[in-house]
């Protein structure tokens, strides 16, 4: 066991944007506005990008220089756009609100999403899993990440939001991809991205489609079907 | 070996993109040959890969358990692309041209992607291409779900996707993580595939493969139907249009387990086989158990088909987690006769659908008089269901149970037995109200000359109603009468609605036979050695 000693400028790095990404997170959970969901969405993106630059950086793998604007393209810019476009076109006022979509009262869903962070947190914490690349804190992190976008899509009843908390957990994922497995070849890390965009695709049509359909996002009515 | 290879990842994606340019008549033309063609390719496979592992580009890597997952999916491609040109024209049948074509060409663009993401899944290497060619699996069956464009269809795709993403993102940390594994022994620098993986497995650090390997489970169950991930299943079995719900449940349900298998593979070469055996007998007890008791109240009949899933499903976690030889050679028999029977039970039940008009089991009485090959077909698909010999899944569950027994696994065999049994209560109960209760009164009457149809065919659809009102499964009641009034179910006579949804199931009922009585030289061949893989001696 190494004694307590203050993590290098690289490690803080990533430590900070993993904290400042679980924020962002926490910012989705609680936004009431699908324009602002979308921006918070775009902002954690961003990170991840920076992220990348900060390891590309430290380690000296160029690949992730690809990486980092590839995904920024993507995810920065044209996911939150399709997304954007797809809801735009389903009327006319672009956010049909999804504010009073809880299933839990507010406060109680953001205390329930800490104690899911924190589990998570702690969890992947006592994995051990470590290597030399990898900050365990910043692993961790994306560990409560994980949780809290899953409680996203529990605790919001209306499509959009959850359609948001899938892609936040592919951007938790990132974050434990670029931690432990940051020299992933490039080639199927474009893979995933662009299976990502085939996704957001597809869940945008299925957005609009119950939209059009139901003239709201909330997913209230969708109770019909009971597994 | 190579061209045919790559053959089966171009041609179905060919036809694809043919069928969405082309005339209706065309497109299901072109995706009937895509079919056949594909399984004719898959066949050509099979002498290869039972003796040696292709490997091709470092991309491809075809061994005998891809083999047997593919031949699963290309049968069954093949028999549904037959079963589809009647079924997608009756579907069709009185739409204005212009919708009906763009149907058509949409459903036909998407079956065939559909086709070839799950023909293509398990020729992967890289364990990245394998989660990123299920995920196109996921997607493009979404589409699929909500194509019929209803309240339940978009309902149904959304839950499928949201559930089925949200899992695989479970299934992509494990695919990160047995990165991670394979790093600490590779160096950073390797593309996860299988082959190198599984050569240092003893190697690999325990902690990582095991998280991996729970994630897997739990990410990739999503979409096999494991208890408790399986909420999507009956909603999108029940939904999508029958021919992609027979795909779905023969074909989607398998490539996934065959993802899991090959998770555990590594895990068993790292840990040993006690944690990843103990892990898929839980959730194979789990699943089987569920299903099971939910199969003994169903008024839906492509929703007890879907769970009929989730039991098969169930059966083939446990029988992997025997471990034994026989009981793996069962498994591998399974996963084949399970795609005949279940593609066979659903083409059945949507020819059903279009004769009665409804999915409800009480309107479907009287089909063994009313319905003079599909009435029988379908009886003939239950009992192999239910595991009657002499068809295939008698075998194989008969080799599950015995690789049970054969390893002391006493108690779990006997679960299994109990289980199988309760299913078969279930569907046996239901197929006979299906086929030899008769019609009421009412509902045998033909329509009288001289009373206009609608109001002629009320009491069908009301009395058939009757019962399922209160169900939280079937329509509002204003939904059921505004059924009656507007498109009336015509009174069924005796016959037919299209021989293309008869042929197919009678190569269905073939399969099952040979695979029951006397699998082919070559099939033994490729299951043991499938069998040696899954066990880590060859």
């Amino acid at each position: 066991m190494d004694p307590v000693q203050a993590p290098g400028v690289y490690q803080g790095a990533a430590n900070v944007i993993a904290a400042l990404m679980l924020l962002l997170e926490f910012g989705m959970l609680r936004q009431a506005l699908i324009r602002d969901q979308i921006r918070l969405y775009a902002a954690q993106s961003a990170l991840i990008s920076v992220l990348a630059i900060v390891i590309a950086a430290d380690r000296g793998i160029p690949d992730l220089y690809a990486l980092a604007g590839l995904s920024a393209a993507l995810k920065v810019v044209a996911v939150p756009l399709v997304v954007r476009r797809l809801l735009g076109r389903t009327g006319r006022d672009e956010a049909p609100g999804v504010a009073g979509s809880y299933t839990l009262g507010v406060a109680n869903s953001v205390l329930g999403s800490i104690a899911l962070a924190a589990f998570g947190f702690f969890c992947f914490n006592s994995l051990g899993i470590h290597s030399a690349a990898a900050p365990a804190t910043a692993l961790a992190i994306a560990g409560g990440m994980v949780l809290v976008s899953f409680g996203l899509m529990i605790v919001r009843r209306d499509v959009a939001s959850q359609a948001i908390g899938f892609f936040s957990l592919e951007n938790a994922i990132s974050l434990a991809a670029l931690v432990v497995a940051a020299e992933l070849p490039l080639i199927l890390e474009t893979a995933f991205l662009f299976d990502l965009l085939v996704a957001v695709v597809v869940f945008g049509m299925l957005i609009r489609a119950h939209h059009v359909r139901s003239e709201s996002l909330s997913t209230a009515d969708l109770t019909r079907l009971r597994g | 070996m190579f061209g045919v290879v790559l053959a089966l990842a171009i041609v179905p994606f060919a036809a694809a993109i043919a069928s969405l340019a082309a005339p209706p008549r065309l497109a299901a033309a072109i995706t009937m040959v895509s079919g056949i063609a594909c399984f004719g390719l898959v066949l050509a496979l099979i002498p290869a890969v039972a003796h040696h592992t292709l490997g091709y580009v470092s991309y491809f890597r075809v061994d005998a358990v891809s083999g047997i997952f593919m031949l699963a999916t290309g049968f069954l491609y093949a028999a549904v692309a037959v079963y589809a040109v009647g079924y997608v024209r009756k579907e069709t049948e009185g739409e204005d041209p212009a919708s009906g074509r763009r149907y058509t060409a949409r459903f036909y663009a998407l079956f065939n992607v559909f086709g070839w993401s799950m023909l293509v899944a398990p020729m992967m290497n890289s364990l990245a291409l394998l989660w990123i060619a299920v995920e196109v699996t996921t997607v493009v069956s979404a589409l699929l779900v909500a194509i019929e464009n209803s309240e339940a269809a978009v309902e149904a795709a959304w839950k499928y996707v949201l559930i089925a993403s949200a899992g695989l993102g479970l299934a992509l940390l494990a695919t990160i993580f047995a990165y991670f594994a394979g790093s600490q022994v590779l160096g950073q620098h390797y593309d996860l595939a299988l082959s190198t993986i599984l050569q240092v497995g003893s190697r690999l650090p325990h902690t990582p493969v095991r998280f991996a390997f729970m994630l897997a489970v739990l990410g990739f169950g999503t979409k096999v139907g494991l208890f408790p991930v399986h909420t999507w299943l009956p909603d999108a079995h029940s939904e999508a249009p029958t021919p992609v719900s027979a795909l779905l449940s023969g074909s989607l349900l398998a490539v996934s387990f065959y993802a899991i298998l090959r998770y555990f593979q590594i895990a068993s070469s790292t840990l040993g086989t006690g944690f990843p055996r103990d892990v898929l007998l839980a959730f194979g007890v789990a699943s089987l158990l569920l299903a099971a008791l939910y199969l003994l109240d169903q008024r839906d009949l492509k929703r007890l088909l879907a769970y009929s899933s989730v039991e098969h499903m169930g059966i083939l976690a446990i029988g992997v987690s025997f471990g034994a030889p026989i009981a793996l050679a069962g498994v591998m028999l399974h996963v084949l006769a399970h795609a005949a029977a279940k593609g066979n039970a659903f083409m059945g039940a949507g020819v059903f659908a279009i004769k009665f008009g409804s999915k409800q089991i009480s309107a479907h009485r009287g089909a063994m008089d009313l319905l003079p090959w599909s009435g029988p077909l379908f009886l003939l698909a239950v009992l192999a269901l239910s595991a009657m010999p002499p068809f295939g899944i008698f075998r194989s569950e008969f080799q599950i149970v015995a690789g049970g027994l054969g390893a002391h696994n006493y108690a779990a065999a006997a679960v299994l037995i109990v289980l199988v049994t309760l299913a078969f209560l279930g569907l046996s109960a239901s197929a006979t109200g299906i086929l030899f209760r008769s019609r009421r009164p009412a509902e045998w009457q033909a329509v009288p000359p001289d009373v206009p149809a609608a109001v002629a065919a009320y009491p069908v659809v009301a009395g058939n109603g009757h019962a399922a009102v209160g169900s939280p499964e079937s329509g509002s009641t204003a939904e059921l009468a505004a059924l009656a009034h507007a498109e009336p179910a015509p009174a069924p006579g005796r016959g037919e609605p299209s021989m293309w949804m008869v042929v197919p199931v009678l190569a269905g009922i073939v399969a099952l036979l040979i695979l029951g009585l006397h699998p082919p030289a070559e099939l033994t061949e490729l299951i043991s050695r499938a069998v040696a893989q899954l066990r880590g001696v060859s």
